[in-house]
């Protein structure tokens, strides 16, 4: 259920090779912002790494695998119909794989892979991904075992309770509730140790929002972000309650002690923030349940 | 190590809830899988039809399968239980499958003669089954059980994913809390789940050498 077997296709990496020599570089990197569009960011064929960075391996290799999740609206979602991955963490990962010069929308080049919360440090300490991006909270806890880059967006915890249960406005209300949320998220703690809920663990969120839907729990918590998306999935059935009771920073999982990947992430970040992509990222994607894009945060190279 | 010391009552609560779900998915499953191999042995051929298409299913279908059956489709129904209710009935519909055979395999230990004879002096199939043949039956098939049964002692951390705070969602929230102490987090709960399992081996070789009879 958890693993699934990465692929490498070496025929595309000595592909996307053979191109990055014929190519010469003659663009500008100036130029890879889609202006307005909202259409993925052009892949920066320009782009050229010191020898011996991960940056310069995933380019020769011509394929990143990137971690996500794929039950999150409006975040990170596999749609089921095309199987294709969407959201605003997608979007951000393929503002990164365009820098790195590879075409996010080859699934050769740019592979997705779904990765639930447990299992997301070890999976970037094994190299099973090469970057974790998908509802990913920087934490001390989870510093000791990868590094961060970014934040890249701030979100905070809520609760999602059925549209008509008035019982529960805050996390007060939560004593002796259950309350849903995924086994190794802070979510499903905090909810346990600091308001005395009953937690109930899942592996997914979606699994969560059915046994909530059928009323086998009474709440589901966890960031606002990936609650928002629920609701407006089934606004006749479900709704987001109270203020956010956590500060939730979303950042991009890699291996520790990578310090060159982590800048060239950090900068595509803030790169990002800066030219629009950002904001373009968030208007298509979260933003289209009618919030506006708030200001970025700022990274923090730590 | 000291990890598994400042949380030892997390870690036992959580074994407790995983010695419940075993205990009672135990009780369950034998009792169930008990009536089942009396079916599959019966005269009648739709209930050892019914029996054995039973077995075929809940044998053949893999156990995290049945939990997503059971945890996801039992609501749907309008059958509102605790997930720990859930957990036990996927549990034991399962193992059930399990134990009805190695009963069965103890049926047929038991020579066909003494359930001739049996009918013959005029006791029903069910005294038959009861005051004969069971008796016997039982001591071929409690070996096998007391395998089936570890097996499901282990087979009880999959209702980690659904609902249920047992042994292992202690293992997932204590290793997301102190990944530093991760392997010292994975061999104390690793042994706790092998005392579990022993304890049910001592409690089988007990009944083997109880209900042992000298040939």
């Amino acid at each position: 259920m958890f693993l699934r077997r990465a692929v490498f296709p070496r025929r595309a990496a000595v592909l996307v090779a053979a191109a990055a020599l014929t190519a010469t570089a003659a663009c500008s990197s100036g130029d890879d912002t889609s202006t307005g569009s909202g259409d993925t960011p052009k892949v920066d064929t320009s782009a050229s790494f010191k020898a011996g960075t991960t940056m310069a391996k995933l380019k020769s290799k011509g394929t990143i695998v990137i971690g996500t999740k794929k039950d999150q609206p409006g975040v990170a979602f596999q749609n089921a119909a095309s199987g294709k991955f969407e959201g605003f963490d997608i979007e951000m990962a393929k503002i990164v794989a365009s820098k790195l010069g590879l075409d996010p929308n080859d699934p050769k080049q740019v592979q997705f892979k779904e990765v639930v919360s447990k299992n997301r440090e070890t999976f970037v300490r094994t190299g099973t991904i090469d970057i974790m991006i998908g509802s990913y909270s920087i934490t001390d806890k989870r510093k000791k075992l990868v590094d961060f880059a970014g934040p890249y967006y701030v979100t905070g915890q809520q609760l999602l309770v059925k549209k008509d249960d008035d019982s529960i406005k805050g996390p007060e209300d939560l004593k002796g509730k259950k309350v849903c949320s995924v086994t190794g998220s802070t979510s499903i703690d905090t909810v346990e140790t600091k308001y005395g809920a009953n937690p109930v663990p899942f592996d997914t969120y979606t699994e969560c929002v059915d046994q909530l839907k059928n009323g086998s729990v009474d709440a589901v918590t966890t960031d606002g972000a990936i609650l928002l998306g629920f609701a407006s999935k089934s606004p006749d059935e479900l709704k987001v309650v109270g203020d956010a009771f956590s500060t939730e920073n979303y950042g991009m999982g890699l291996k520790k002690g990578d310090a060159d990947f982590r800048s060239f992430l950090n900068d595509t970040i803030e790169g990002a923030e800066k030219d629009g992509t950002w904001k373009t990222a968030f208007d298509s994607t979260l933003g289209k349940a009618g919030v506006k894009a708030p200001k970025p945060p700022k990274v923090d190279r730590y | 190590m000291h990890v598994l010391a400042d949380h030892a009552d997390d870690i036992l609560t959580a074994f407790a809830l995983t010695i419940r779900l075993a205990a009672m998915s135990a009780l369950c499953a034998v009792v169930l899988g008990v009536i089942l191999a009396a079916m599959r042995v019966s005269p009648s051929p739709p209930v050892r039809l019914a029996a054995t298409s039973y077995v075929n299913v809940f044998r053949n279908t893999p156990l995290l399968l049945l939990f997503i059956l059971f945890v996801f489709g039992l609501p749907t129904l309008n059958l509102q239980m605790s997930f720990y209710w859930r957990a036990v009935i996927a549990l034991s519909a399962y193992t059930a499958a399990f134990v009805c055979e190695a009963v069965r395999s103890g049926i047929n230990t038991v020579d066909r003669g003494q359930a001739e004879a049996a009918r013959a002096i005029g006791m029903t199939f069910g005294k038959t089954l009861r005051y004969v043949v069971l008796p016997q039956a039982i001591r071929a098939a409690i070996p096998p059980i007391g395998s089936i049964l570890i097996a499901l002692a282990r087979n009880t951390s999959i209702a980690e994913a659904f609902g249920n705070r047992e042994a292992t969602y202690q293992l997932d929230s204590l290793a997301r809390d102190f990944p530093d102490a991760l392997y010292w987090l994975f061999g104390g709960i690793a042994l706790g789940y092998v005392i579990l399992c022993l304890l049910i081996a001592a409690v089988f070789r007990l009944l083997e050498h109880r209900l042992a009879v000298g040939r």
